[in-house]
């Protein structure tokens, strides 16, 4: 990996995501505004909100990023600069850490935007650190976004990128602790539910946990990252059979 | 033709098979320093599957393709082969001098390289546009520009001139010819046979195969023909 290859990279994403405002708007504001809803839904029922809404916290910026990135960087194969590429002196690794760290900077801004609003207008009260919840949000973000990147090698159009989001998204949610805890669910259920990475961010979350319970939670999602990141780059090919 | 030692382009009895058809059958040329070749063919004849290989981002079945000394795809070719692909493959959410600046970056060219590139293709006047709001003539030289960085030895260019107007196919072709004449060795494909008078050498694929390899003179003459479409027909009769 060569890091200013890197960084020119995650730079070139950020100038294309400069010039599409409303890509732009969508990933910021989307779960930001989806918090506020449902803040506002629960406002008649006192501490709904403040239990619930952390941990939606954990489950959006996955979705969101999840689809901007494998959008975007299906499209680099199908316009063809993604081969042209891998003509020039840049590795797989180069070009997979540049648009971690690019929607990395994005996830982050993201998850100050919607932690802060949460503890402020949103009236949220946890017990917990609130530094905690935007680590969580960070770290939802860079597993959609490394998610992302280890699927657009599997999906051939972006229609078929779209249709891998209920596919893999949506069983995650269930299984999470958003509908039923994670403990009540039928054994076999909860145990692949305690090995998926949504359910850690989703744990990371609960207050009044000891510290080596959360550092068990976040090394969970470390490790989905960088294992997805090392598929991410081990799928991309760069000669065609 | 030229000994393999002061060759560019040196492809031995290369064959492709990609899911069980063979798109080329023992294909062999050199080509040296300096040289214009066109590459024609009609759509389906294997043109940018030849050129992929020249590359190496198409996996090789048999034979041998070597580039300046190295086996096509090998990691010290990269970025010394100037490429330009069907598809535009520039980004349409950039304009025209992010796209150029980030690709002279990859290729860690500095940025004076990024002006003269795209004083080349006569965009200096389009740097600040997107590229999605160009037209595809405009694009094609986008593309080209990427193409140029850095000045590589070696140029292979798919059907660059496809569907431009004649004016701008004609500046193409001087500006292939200018680089030709700085000593690189430019291949450029059409499936437009008339475009064969602009090459100094001329490759004719047909089905995988090269039906011929020599001077667009000598063409017209061995077959006999007034026009290249006609001597190209000849020349797949005759083969048959």
């Amino acid at each position: 990996m060569n890091l200013r290859r890197t960084l020119l990279t995650t730079r070139r994403i950020l100038e294309q995501l400069r010039h599409d405002p409303r890509t732009l708007a969508l990933l910021l504001l989307v779960p930001t505004a989806l918090v506020g809803l449902l803040a506002w839904s629960l406002v008649n029922r006192p501490g709904a909100f403040d239990s619930v809404g952390p941990k939606l916290l954990g489950v959006f910026p996955l979705i969101v990023m999840f689809l901007v990135t494998s959008v975007i960087t299906l499209r680099e194969r199908t316009v063809g600069t993604l081969e042209r590429l891998f003509t020039l002196p840049l590795t797989k690794a180069d070009f997979v850490a540049g648009y971690a760290i690019a929607f990395g900077a994005l996830a982050l801004v993201q998850s100050l935007l919607v932690s802060v609003l949460s503890y402020t207008w949103y009236g949220l009260a946890h017990q917990g650190v609130p530094w905690r919840i935007s680590l969580v949000a960070l770290c939802a973000g860079l597993l959609g976004t490394a998610f992302g990147l280890a699927l657009s090698a599997v999906a051939h159009t972006e229609f078929q990128a779209v249709q891998f989001m209920p596919a893999f998204i949506l069983p995650q949610l269930l299984l999470c602790g958003l509908v039923i805890p994670v403990s009540q669910l039928p054994s076999v259920l909860r145990a692949v539910a305690d090995v998926l990475p949504m359910t850690a961010a989703v744990h990371a979350i609960n207050p009044l946990e000891s510290n080596q319970y959360y550092v068990g939670q976040f090394a969970v999602m470390l490790a989905y990252i960088f294992a997805a990141l090392i598929v991410g780059a081990a799928t991309l090919r760069r000669v065609t059979k | 033709m030229a000994s393999s030692d002061q060759s560019t382009i040196d492809v031995s009895n290369l064959r492709v098979v990609r899911n069980g058809n063979e798109i080329l059958k023992s294909i062999s040329f050199h080509a040296v320093p300096g040289e214009l070749i066109g590459l024609l063919g009609p759509s389906g004849s294997g043109k940018s599957t030849l050129m992929r290989s020249l590359l190496g981002v198409q996996a090789i079945t048999g034979g041998s393709a070597r580039i300046m000394e190295s086996v096509a795809g090998s990691p010290a070719l990269r970025g010394r082969l100037g490429y330009m692909a069907q598809s535009s493959a520039v980004y349409l959410d950039l304009t025209v001098e992010e796209n150029i600046r980030y690709f002279a970056g990859v290729l860690a060219q500095p940025l004076s390289e990024v002006a003269r590139v795209m004083d080349v293709v006569a965009l200096t006047s389009f740097s600040q546009r997107l590229v999605s709001s160009l037209s595809g003539g405009e694009r094609a030289r986008v593309s080209l520009g990427v193409a140029l960085v850095g000045s590589p030895p070696a140029l292979i260019l798919d059907e660059p001139t496809v569907g431009l107007d004649p004016i701008l196919r004609r500046d193409l072709w001087r500006t292939f010819e200018g680089l030709a004449g700085t000593g690189a060795t430019v291949i450029v494909s059409s499936h437009v046979m008339d475009e064969a008078a602009r090459c100094a050498r001329l490759l004719l694929l047909r089905d995988g195969t090269l039906l011929f390899d020599g001077t667009p003179t000598s063409l017209l003459a061995a077959s006999g023909a007034s026009g290249y479409d006609d001597a190209f027909e000849r020349l797949i009769e005759g083969h048959q």
